[in-house]
């Protein structure tokens, strides 16, 4: 395998030019930009909130410099609170190609809309020079995500993914694991396999923030169509997401930006600090994959037993399928059938290999079944983070 | 996990990890049907629908019900062998399952839903 060289020292797998928005004013500026050139890499995201945030500027940075990502066209309106100058810059000292195009300075929409075109067609060649490097199986980070779970999620899709990530961390890669608000139930074990007491404390106690965060919205993520599937608690429910994890130790605790330093497993943390104030923490599953992608992974594991179809900007994602009836119904869109475990068509430790091979392939540079279908979404919105503490990231 | 080497000629029914009490049946399976996973064998009481558990061992009220090898919550009730184990006699120890009204109707229990 070759990736595309950054001059952080880190490789991508694909080398995409993003067209940014930097408030939903520019939004359809910026579409139209990407949209006639999306098969070839062009990827479109964006922050559509006109106020400032200190989490939606540092991921946009986050994402901005991605090491998958290989130059970057900012759209602007003009008028909005974001600060496109910083975030070019920053973009600018990585060493990538960065354009900057404020429509109320640049004749309005269509003209723009030409002149963003031609920059980013511009751009496409320049990449065609980028830097390769060999690429090892230690220099992936692999975000894990499950969504539209049902009963088989637990059985199939999520523990298969698990054997994958510890044959993954076996081999020195890098993985990251989430959603705090269904991992309920599931925080003594965690503590259980934390480098050290004190993460493990911070462990529970992300956790425990996280029941309290759900708490205040009056529920948890307890759906009644999960017990018509046969879940009847939420522990029981977080278990199935927990296997997706593995057995093996957990390196740190990390929240969104944060880009691991060294291999081994992490918990990504969610769930906003402090008071409730920007509404759910996550809004739909595109939003948790904004941040794994912007906690540097290069590729996103996805398990579902309903049929999720979602891909995203910026990075691969590959879809897990749980249930075989889902996998028939919707083959297109899924990339791999764990659900034939239950039909005694494969094993778990099988389906992990499979899942590990999947992912190198995908690496390599084969496209997976959302890239094939043009699936490029994208969500980021209001949120509000503390930095971890010291003991979140042990160094032993 | 033993899941490895489950036979593939009887996938019915799944022990996700060898300490749990109980089960999980792939498809919908009648009272009567006997099951087994390595092992392990359990002959059904009440009808289960695939996805659903089945207690493998006898299970007595107040004790955990372990899957994946961790306890998912209390039994509200003794519970047999081959018995349905499912929103009538398991509870969280976390927080409180809200089912809607109907929830179990496939299974013409609606008694259970409203528990």
């Amino acid at each position: 395998m070759r990736g595309f060289l950054r001059s952080d020292g880190r490789k991508g797998i694909r080398n995409v030019v993003v067209v940014a928005y930097l408030v939903e004013c520019a939004h359809h500026v910026a579409r139209e930009i990407a949209l006639p050139l999306r098969s070839r890499g062009v990827h479109l995201i964006g922050f559509p909130g006109c106020f400032p945030n200190a989490y939606a500027a540092r991921l946009m940075s986050r994402l901005c410099k991605h090491p998958n990502v290989g130059g970057v066209l900012l759209v602007s309106l003009g008028c909005e609170s974001f600060d496109r100058h910083e975030l070019s810059e920053t973009i600018r000292n990585s060493g990538r190609p960065v354009h900057t195009l404020v429509i109320q300075e640049s004749g309005g929409t269509a003209q723009t809309i030409a002149a963003g075109r031609a920059w980013v067609e511009q751009t496409l060649r320049q990449l065609d020079s980028t830097p390769r490097a060999p690429l090892a199986v230690q220099d992936l980070v692999i975000g894990t995500i499950c969504g539209g779970s049902d009963a088989t999620s637990g059985l199939t899709a999520n523990p298969a993914v698990g054997r994958a990530v510890d044959l993954f961390l076996e081999q020195g890669a890098t993985v990251i694991f989430e959603e705090t608000g269904e991992l309920i139930g599931c925080e003594q074990l965690m503590a259980n396999r934390a480098a050290t007491e004190s993460l493990g404390r911070e462990i529970v106690a992300s956790v425990e923030k996280a029941a309290r965060y759900y708490h205040a919205y009056g529920h948890g993520s307890f759906a009644p169509g999960n017990a018509e599937g046969g879940l009847t608690t939420i522990e029981e429910k977080s278990l199935g997401a927990y296997s997706k994890s593995g057995k093996s130790t957990i390196a740190g605790l990390i929240k969104p930006g944060d880009v691991p330093r060294r291999a081994g497993l992490y918990l990504l943390d969610v769930v906003p600090d402090g008071q409730p104030r920007f509404g759910f923490p996550n809004i739909a599953d595109n939003a948790e994959i904004a941040e794994l992608i912007a906690c540097g992974s290069h590729v996103v594991l996805f398990t579902t037993g309903r049929g999720s179809v979602v891909g995203s900007a910026i990075s691969p994602v590959i879809k897990v399928c749980a249930n075989p009836e889902t996998y028939r119904r919707v083959a297109d869109d899924m990339d791999i059938d764990a659900g034939r475990i239950l039909e005694g068509r494969g094993t778990l430790d099988e389906l992990g290999r499979e899942i590990v091979a999947k992912v190198l392939e995908t690496a390599a540079g084969k496209h997976t079944a959302s890239e094939r279908l043009l699936h490029q979404e994208f969500l980021l919105t209001y949120k509000w983070f503390e930095p971890i503490g010291p003991d979140c990231l042990p160094t032993i | 996990m033993p899941e490895a080497s489950l036979p593939p000629s009887d996938a019915r029914l799944l022990q996700i990890s060898p300490e749990d009490n109980i089960g999980v049946v792939t498809t919908a399976s009648q009272p009567g049907v006997s099951l087994a996973c390595g092992a392990v064998a359990v002959t059904l009481l009440d009808p289960v629908p695939a996805g659903h558990k089945v207690a493998l061992v006898p299970i007595r009220k107040g004790e955990k019900v372990v899957k994946y090898g961790a306890p998912i919550g209390s039994a509200t009730s003794d519970i047999l062998p081959g018995q349905h184990v499912h929103t009538h006699n398991l509870r969280s120890d976390y927080l409180p399952t809200y089912t809607l009204s109907g929830t179990d109707r496939y299974l013409g229990r609606s008694e259970d839903a409203k528990e």
